[in-house]
Parts: C-alpha cells; sequence; structure tokens
C-alpha cells in the first residue's frame, strides 16, 4: 500500500473516537442536505406536475396579440393611423376545422377545440356566473384530466341527454343539484335553455369547480349564438416541455394568441427560480457547517500530531507530502462520512414520504412530495468530498509550514 | 585527516526578535568520514543549534555548511529534506517514534520514502537493522510497548535505515538510565567504526570520553575542542574493552 494512504489510514483507525465525529459531522450534512434537496426539487416538481396536468399545456384564444396593422402602415414607415372606427368582426377562430386539421398534421399531442362563453345559472336561491366551456367529449378526455376527475357520471354521458351537461362539485353544491336534476342557464335575455346535470367533477381548485361548467359544443354555440363557433383550442402535448415552441409555431401559424403554460404561470416560475437559490444557499450552508466539524478535527489532529510532523520533516519527508497526509485523512472521513450521510439522506426522505396531511379544505389527503434521484446523491457527494479535502488543506498547511527545530526544542 | 564529511564556515545563527540573541556565533567546524565527534557544553549554549544546523534542520543566518562537499545554503527545502533523508540520520532526545507503527514500520518509514528497494528487500534490510541492535523480538511491538532505551534503539535503527553518512544525535541518552545510556553509546561507537560521521550532543562526559574528538561550546562559540584519539583503531580497542565492563 502506498505510503501516504497507510499513515493516513493508520490515524484515522486508530483513533476512532475523533474519525467518528468526523464521519457523523460529515454524515449528517450530508443527510440533511439530500433531505432538502429532495423535498424542494419533489415539492417544485409536484406543483409544476400538478399545473401541467390541471390545465393545458397549449391554450390558443380567438384573440390576437396586438390591433392589426393596416395595409398603408405596412408599406409607408411615416404613416401612423388612430381613431379606427370599430370594424364588426365576427368573434371565434375563422375556419376552424381547417386550423385544428392544419395544427394536428404536426402537432406531438392532442387538440380539443372549444367555444367558451359566460353564462347564468338560474337556481332558487339566485343566478351565479358560470363559464360554459363547449367540448367534444372525445378529444377532451385527450387533452384534460376531466375524465379522471368525474365524480358522478362520465364525460360521455354529455351525448345522452339534449342540452347536458358537467358541473363543478362545489356548484353542485351551492344550487343543490343533482344527476338529473333539471338547471336553467341563460346568456343576456335572449338565450335561455334547460340543461340537464348528467355529471359532477372536482378538479381541485375550488374557482374551477365552483364556476366551471361542461356542454357539449352545439348547446355552448346556441348559448353564445355563434352556430359552428369554436373560439378556444386547447392543447395537451406529448411532452409538456415543448409548450414554449409549439406555442410560438402556432401564433407564427394561425396569428391567433397561443399560450403555454409557461407563459401563462410566468410569475410562478420566475417564484421557483428565487426558491431554487435560496434551496441551493440553504444547502450550501449546511454543507459548510458539516465541513467546519471536519476543519476542526484536522485542525485537532494536526495539532495532536505535530511531533509526528516534526519528526517526519526532520527525517526527509517533503512538507507536500506530510500535508497530504492530513488530507487523506480528512478524505477518508469524508467519503465515509458520505456514504453513512446517504444512507441518512435516504431514509430521512423515506420517512418524510411516508408523512400526510390532511386538507380541510378539499378533503384530500397529501403526500409530501419527495423527489428521488441519484443525482443529488453524486453533486452532494462530490461538492462534500471537495469540500474536506479543502477544509483539511489550511489546518494541514499551517501544521506542516511549522520549522521541525521549533517543536524538537520544545519538546527538550 | 580524513576527508571533510560535513565542513561549516563561520556559522553564525540568530534569533531575531523582540530580543534578539545569538545561538551560534562563528563556528568553523571540519568533521571527517567516521569521525565520533561529541559537542558539549552547558544548558543554552548553543550546541543543540549547531546541531540542527550540522542536520540541515535550521538554515544558518550567515556562513556556509557544505555537505560532502556540496554548499547547502542556497538550497530550497525540499532539496535539504532529500538530504536529510539520503545522507542525515536523525535521533533526539525523544524517541519521536511514530506512536501508532510497529518498530519495524517506523524503520521502514525513511526507507519507504526514499524507495529505490522493494518492499521484500526493505523489509529484510530493516528487520538486519532492528536485529542488529538486539531488537529481534520487538519488530512487531508499537513504542508504547517498549522499554526507553529499546525505544532509543529503534530511533537509532531508524536513523540508519538509509544508510545515511552521517548520524546526528541530541542527547540520545538523555532519558535513559545507565544501562541503556550504556547500549546505545555502544551502538553510536559501533556506527562510528563503520566508517560513517557521528556528531553527538551530550551532556554526559561518560559519552564524550568516548569520542575521537570533543568541542566545547559556550556562547555559540568553540571554547575548547579536545581530540581523545588519532586512530579510530585505538578507539575501537578502548572501545571493546569498556564494553566488557559492565556486563
Amino acid at each position: 500500500m502506498n505510503l501516504l494512504l497507510e499513515i493516513a489510514w493508520t490515524h484515522v483507525t486508530t483513533r476512532i473516537r475523533q474519525t467518528l465525529v468526523g464521519i457523523v459531522g460529515v454524515a449528517i450534512g450530508v443527510g440533511f442536505t439530500i433531505m432538502i434537496a429532495g423535498l424542494m426539487e419533489g415539492s417544485q416538481r409536484d406543483f409544476i406536475h400538478q399545473l401541467v396536468d390541471t390545465l393545458p399545456h397549449v391554450t390558443v384564444s380567438d384573440e390576437r396579440r396586438s390591433a392589426s396593422t393596416q395595409p398603408a402602415e405596412q408599406e409607408y414607415a411615416a404613416v401612423q393611423v388612430a381613431n379606427l372606427p370599430t370594424a364588426d368582426r365576427r368573434a371565434g377562430i375563422k375556419n376552424p376545422n381547417s386550423v385544428v386539421a392544419s395544427i394536428e398534421s404536426w402537432l406531438p399531442g392532442a387538440i380539443s377545440p372549444s367555444e367558451q362563453t359566460t353564462a347564468l345559472v338560474h337556481y332558487v336561491g339566485g343566478h351565479i356566473g358560470v363559464t360554459v366551456t363547449g367540448i367534444d367529449p372525445r378529444r377532451e378526455v385527450k387533452v384534460s384530466k376531466l375524465a379522471d376527475q368525474m365524480q358522478k357520471g362520465q364525460v360521455s354521458d354529455l351525448f345522452r341527454a339534449s342540452n347536458a351537461i358537467i358541473i363543478g362539485e362545489a356548484l353542485a353544491q351551492k344550487i343543490g343539484a343533482q344527476i338529473r336534476s333539471t338547471v336553467t342557464i341563460s346568456v343576456g335575455e335572449t338565450h335561455s335553455l334547460a340543461a340537464t346535470v348528467v355529471g359532477i367533477f372536482r378538479s381541485g381548485v375550488h374557482q374551477i369547480d365552483e364556476s366551471q361548467v361542461y356542454t357539449l359544443l352545439r348547446t355552448a354555440q346556441v348559448l353564445s349564438g355563434q352556430p359552428g363557433g369554436i373560439n378556444q383550442l386547447r392543447l395537451r402535448l406529448d411532452d409538456a416541455v415543448a409548450a414554449k415552441d409549439v406555442a410560438g409555431r402556432i401564433e407564427a401559424q394561425t396569428g391567433y394568441k397561443s399560450v403555454s403554460w409557461q407563459e401563462a404561470n410566468a410569475n410562478l416560475l420566475s417564484a421557483f427560480t428565487v426558491r431554487a437559490f435560496i434551496m441551493l444557499t440553504v444547502m450550501a450552508a449546511m454543507l459548510f457547517t458539516s465541513c467546519f466539524a471536519t476543519y476542526n478535527i484536522i485542525s485537532t489532529i494536526t495539532h495532536e500530531k505535530r511531533h509526528d510532523i516534526a519528526i517526519m520533516k526532520s527525517l526527509g519527508l517533503k512538507e507536500q507530502f506530510v500535508r497530504g497526509i492530513f488530507i487523506v485523512e480528512s478524505v477518508i472521513m469524508g467519503a465515509v462520512g458520505i456514504a453513512a450521510g446517504w444512507v441518512i439522506g435516504y431514509l430521512l426522505c423515506y420517512g418524510l414520504s411516508r408523512v400526510t396531511f390532511f386538507n380541510p379544505l378539499s378533503g384530500e389527503i397529501i403526500n409530501v412530495p419527495i423527489y428521488w434521484t441519484v443525482t443529488h446523491y453524486a453533486a452532494v457527494g462530490m461538492l462534500t468530498l471537495t469540500a474536506c479535502a479543502a477544509a483539511a488543506f489550511f489546518p494541514a498547511r499551517k501544521a506542516t509550514r511549522v520549522h521541525p527545530v521549533e517543536i524538537i526544542r520544545g519538546a527538550a | 585527516m580524513n576527508t571533510a564529511v560535513i565542513q561549516t564556515v563561520g556559522l553564525v545563527r540568530r534569533v531575531e526578535g523582540v530580543v534578539s540573541h545569538v545561538l551560534v556565533n562563528g563556528i568553523d567546524l571540519s568533521v571527517g568520514k567516521g569521525e565520533f565527534l561529541a559537542i558539549t557544553g552547558p544548558s543554552g549554549s548553543g550546541k543543540s543549534s549547531l546541531l540542527y544546523l550540522l542536520g540541515l534542520l535550521d538554515g544558518p543566518t550567515e556562513g556556509e555548511i557544505f555537505v560532502g562537499g556540496r554548499a547547502t545554503s542556497g538550497l530550497t527545502e525540499s532539496q535539504k529534506a532529500e538530504i536529510r533523508l539520503k545522507t542525515c540520520g536523525f535521533v533526539f532526545q525523544f524517541h519521536f517514534l511514530l506512536p501508532e507503527f510497529t518498530a519495524l514500520d517506523n524503520v521502514l518509514l525513511p526507507m519507504r520514502t526514499l524507495g529505490g528497494l522493494s518492499m521484500s528487500q526493505m523489509r529484510a534490510k530493516a528487520l538486519a537493522l532492528l536485529a542488529s541492535l538486539g531488537l529481534a523480538e520487538q519488530v512487531n511491538k508499537r513504542p508504547h510497548q517498549l522499554s526507553g532505551g529499546q525505544r532509543q534503539r529503534v530511533a537509532l535503527a531508524r536513523a540508519l535505515a538509509n544508510d545515511p553518512a552521517i548520524i546526528v544525535a541530541d542527547e540520545p541518552t538523555g532519558n535513559l538510565d545507565t544501562a541503556s545510556t550504556e547500549q546505545v553509546f555502544g551502538v553510536l561507537r559501533d556506527i562510528a567504526n563503520q566508517g560513517r560521521t557521528v556528531i553527538v550532543v551530550t551532556h554526559d562526559p561518560g559519552l564524550a570520553a568516548r569520542a575521537d574528538r570533543r568541542i566545547q561550546i559556550v556562547d555559540g562559540k568553540i571554547a575548547q575542542e579536545t581530540w581523545l584519539s588519532k586512530q579510530r583503531s585505538d578507539a575501537r580497542t578502548e572501545e571493546e574493552s569498556r564494553q566488557v565492563e559492565p556486563s
């Protein structure tokens, strides 16, 4: 065995107690860092997952991002147009079928055209404003989680009655509606129809459960007074991350405003950036603390071993060699501590993943989300090992710099 | 006189500080091959400081030390360490053995640092060295399992590990009883007889009396120089006759 390693190994194995303290210090730091990393990234991913799951990845609406330019403006730079009279443009996406077909030709995912309008639901106690979304049940189930969210009935039940509707659980409770209840829905003074409740869903988002009503496209078109009209395309992609690019491409292709989930939640996502920074700071602080343990122990060892250092140097062992001994000792402690820390971290994560909370508002049982990844273990391990070597370097350098004569003279 | 193994010219070692003082004040000394030199003097006279300078453990403030004819003042710490490893063996008042290692491992330490030999050759050589010093039974013991005299002999074996030309000993018997002192004396005398240069700082007049030459240091200067025997063969016969007495 290499002499340096052998000396280092002998030192750490003959001073078990000290070595253990060092190992435990590193292990705790590594363990907790892994736990925090798993927890933070887990909750973040869980949140994004929910975001991505509940909302369409891309929503194409019949709006445009900016007012359309006039031909004269396109031709001459100096032209400025103001106070244009309102053109009575028909609401909705033009030629929806061909738009859908052209997007579908390249889209890696599913698309569901819908007609959305606001309406009032009338019931005994009064009127509630709702959003009526006309859907094609066969397409809708590919785009949203509505099928999974159904508490009573099925999405396809929309076909089973004329003017069938699916309403949110909160709304059903509020108006006292049950399956097969008949409710009146109206838009303004003109359109009003009696609808039959065929299904009740719960999305988990209270606002949606209270105000969302699903009907067949045809029913929604009647309510909005736009026969054959489509004012929204909702898309679900095979790869949610691609939403940004897909939205850009659709917007370039159709000219309609296409919003990816990333854009719609830009505020939240930027909050995550701050969270990630906080997480890294906390992790760095924990690793730093655990490395301080190593620093202290190496300081103590080098102090206790100053006679050995003196004799090794006087025998003709080079300073770098003697310094290397202590750095290797720190790395040995670090390596064992990291391995132990991995186990601690894994157990902590496992323990936390078993913890559940009850949410009285939604009536759901929530698990603590933990993100399991080898990356955390590897990254924390590498960082700690480097930090241990660095933490040992300074006390080792200080101790081995001392001239042997000073110590030999002091001992005599 | 033999060729000088170690030679100093105008050696001065000053300690700068709030109160500066001179440890070694202008020493010219030449020690030949196979010579046994004893350095004596009162406490604080600078004899140990001189020894550290001779062993390249410390650097002089002024003057020059030649080891094997080579000037050493311009050398880096690394180069000095190299010279110490190859040509100087150290023995101190305290054995300074590495406490976690066996006698054998302690002797192997300088050999392994120098390299050059295979592990089995080094082991054989270290075992032979320890055996020659009467430590055959103790090779696998740790320092705390050994007596003071045995520890000091292990330290001697370690000093001899790389066949150094010079053995530098600082009060090697300072902590030993009479019998152990006698053993260590005998070993040092033998080493000198084998053709190595031995430089010993000692308080012990008995040890000093057995050296080839004795210099007394007072206030950092050579106060007295006595040649005890010009012929090493004389010393050997004298040595042998004395070695018989205590046993």
